[in-house]
């Protein structure tokens, strides 16, 4: 791991007495794309903000490269935003958008031409000089804002959403660029966003966030493969979530039907929370399972078929290569690797809020 | 469905026809034609116009209302700006009130104002009181220039604080967040991003004081004295105590063109504004 560029430390921050960001501790390395993940108003703009300098924690610092810069205002930080709505300067060209902060630092013109240039090549624009930006399209007017950005050299780009507006097809496009520009321009991206897919695709370490805590940090295939909690689990792709008593180390029964697992350390006869990917669940003959059900609903999905098995009263998900029609009972095992066991929530504040509440939020949000 | 909407708009078109329209033609018409037409003779000249043009004491109040006009547009931005500006940094209640308190005076009818602005510019009034107090005074300022010109700035002043205030408040946050983002200090930030974003906010102000201050009347009559006269006091003169309404009517025509003529300008540096920058 690079060395420590950033550090939040125990930040707080509240709004109108109501807290937003509780406590927040987060580390990010030189030259690492973070993203910040979550559902709406669950503080990542605000965390963003207070290390753009926009917002000042209540409690806490904010040390950068080892200096605290809590006070710092944002003018003086070496730091650069792409803001969610673009916030470009409309009385402006295109070029006097990107030459704006070379302006300030009072760059020679041949020097501020060249990053025009330069910066527009690079988002794929160029040509465009001249251009108004309310003649731009919203993905254009996107890219613009990232170019008038990273022309300033900054060690740190602080992206909030920057592909929430775009349709699908072009985010992905854009997924892919951003990566690129991370890789050619070598510096550290810190990237906001509620779409797990997209955090998963672009990021060396995901923070998963929910009502100003941090509920997990790790790379993308830990916060998968592991969640910590039953939050992260939920947000983080499609999962069976179910409740779970520990038996002893490696044993975990759930429905009444013990199972192997791998997992040790929990005590015994606790209850916790299993959480089980869908395609870790195995289907077989009724005969070679003890947890038996019957498939109530099957989707073909191109790669896999998506099937619902209800057994004991769950509505188990279910992907696999092969498919079982409905009302075909089913036996349910599982490979010991593939159950993850998790402490149930020990506060309020840790409680996983459902996630279909959060993506109905996120939709009436976007609509 | 559309149809019926029209058919909703007539009696609207006859309204304005009548209360608009009609004096307007009316206007031109008497602009066109000579004296002694209450019969309607319609024996049409540009006399009118003649008189007006070639007497020099009528060219000279045009031009002396339209230079007072544009002194009180100035001193409306100059001291307009700064409010407006400190405004809109008010927190929300602060902002409302604020407001409140500066479009109140224009709910109370301008006269009352005017009236009021006598009393206290007079030789012996409350700002002469002031000044003396504090040593600089006492001066003569009723029917003066200067005293024509605070009671217009402080008449059509609201209007330009408004104007001004809601292009600011408009402005989103973010745009002046990512201009200290990429380095600009708050100077800067003023400078090269609020004061161009709120040109348009001025031109409206300009257009809501400018106008109604080249044909004012009253606050000349009452605040400048008898013999200090303005274009709108002609006007008013011609058509109630001299009784010319001909005259009377085509200098206001030609204010009307020169007040369409001033609006179209307006416009065009408001374009020039967006398309250049
Ligand atoms: N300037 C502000 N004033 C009042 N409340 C705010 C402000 N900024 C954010 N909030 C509140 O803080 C919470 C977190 O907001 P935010 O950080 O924008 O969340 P996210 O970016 O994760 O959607 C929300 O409940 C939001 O309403
Ligand atoms: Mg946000």
């Amino acid at each position: 791991m690079n060395k420590e560029l950033i550090h939040l430390k125990h930040v707080s921050k509240s709004f109108d007495g109501q807290l937003v960001l509780d406590d927040l501790d987060l580390v990010i390395h030189e030259n690492e794309f973070v993203t910040l993940l979550g559902p709406s108003g669950c503080g990542k703009t605000t965390t963003l903000r207070i290390i753009g300098g926009f917002e000042t924690p209540d409690e806490g610092q904010v040390i950068f490269d080892g200096i605290d810069i809590t006070g710092l205002s944002p003018n003086k930080r070496n730091i650069n935003t792409v803001f969610q709505k673009y916030a470009l300067f409309s009385h402006m060209s295109i070029a006097e958008n990107i030459a704006f902060g070379l302006r300030i630092s009072k760059k020679p013109q041949s020097y501020i031409d060249d990053k025009i240039k330069y910066a527009l090549k690079l988002v794929g624009l160029s040509g465009y000089e001249d251009r108004r930006p309310d003649s731009l399209s919203g993905g254009q007017q996107q890219r613009i804002a990232i170019a008038r950005a990273i022309v300033n050299e900054p060690r740190v780009l602080l992206l909030d959403e920057p592909l929430g507006a775009l349709d699908l097809k072009l985010r992905q496009d854009m997924q892919y660029e951003l990566i690129r520009l991370k890789n050619e321009l070598g510096i550290t991206f810190i990237y906001v966003t509620h779409d797990q897919e997209e955090a998963l695709t672009m990021s060396d370490t995901v923070v998963v966030m929910n009502q100003g805590y941090i509920q997990q940090i790790g790379s993308p295939e830990d916060i998968y493969n592991e969640p910590e909690n039953a939050f992260v689990a939920d947000f983080i792709g499609d999962s069976n979530i179910v409740d779970g008593i520990m038996v002893r180390d490696k044993l975990v029964r759930i429905f009444d039907v013990d199972f192997p697992c791998v997992d040790t350390g929990f005590g015994e006869n606790k209850p916790v929370d299993v959480v089980i990917r869908p395609e870790d669940v195995i289907l077989t003959s009724p005969s070679a399972s003890p947890l038996t059900g019957e498939v109530t609903h099957l989707i073909f999905k191109g790669v896999h078929y998506e099937m619902e098995v209800t057994a004991k009263g769950f509505d188990w998900l279910v992907h696999s290569t092969r498919m079982y029609p409905v009302g075909t009972s089913v036996g349910i095992s599982v490979d010991p690797d593939n159950i993850q066991i998790m402490n149930k929530p020990e506060s309020v504040d840790e409680e996983a809020v459902p996630v279909d509440l959060w993506t109905e939020q996120e939709g009436e949000e976007n609509a | 469905m559309k149809e019926q909407f029209r058919k909703m708009t007539y009696p609207y078109v006859l309204w304005i026809s009548i209360m608009v329209l009609l004096p307007m033609l009316l206007i031109v018409l008497y602009a066109f034609t000579t004296y002694g037409n209450e019969t309607l003779t319609l024996r049409f000249t540009l006399q009118n116009f003649r008189a007006f043009l070639t007497d020099t004491t009528f060219l000279q109040v045009l031009w002396r209302s339209l230079v007072i006009a544009a002194v009180t547009t100035i001193l409306c931005i100059v001291l307009g700006y700064p409010m407006a500006y400190l405004i809109a940094q008010l927190g929300d209640t602060g902002n409302i009130i604020v407001i409140l308190l500066i479009t109140m005076p224009t709910w109370i009818n301008m006269l009352v104002h005017t009236y009021a602005w006598m009393g206290m510019l007079q030789d012996g009034g409350l700002i002469n009181q002031i000044l003396s107090f504090v040593g600089i005074g006492p001066l003569k300022l009723i029917h003066t220039t200067t005293a024509v010109i605070i009671g217009m700035v402080y008449n059509f002043i609201p209007f330009m604080i408004l104007q001004i205030h809601s292009s600011l408040a408009s402005m989103d946050r973010d745009i002046l967040n990512a201009a200290a983002d990429l380095g600009a200090n708050e100077l800067q930030r003023f400078l090269r991003i609020i004061l161009p974003l709120s040109v348009p906010g001025v031109l409206s102000g300009v257009m809501l004081v400018f106008l109604p201050a080249v044909s004012s009347f009253f606050i000349p009559r009452f605040l400048g004295g008898g013999q200090y006269v303005l274009i709108g006091n002609i006007i008013e003169t011609q058509f109630l105590t001299a009784g010319d309404w001909n005259i009377g009517s085509a200098i206001s025509l030609i204010m009307v063109v020169l007040i369409m003529v001033s609006i179209q300008m307006t416009k065009r540096i408001n374009q020039n504004e967006r398309s250049q920058g």
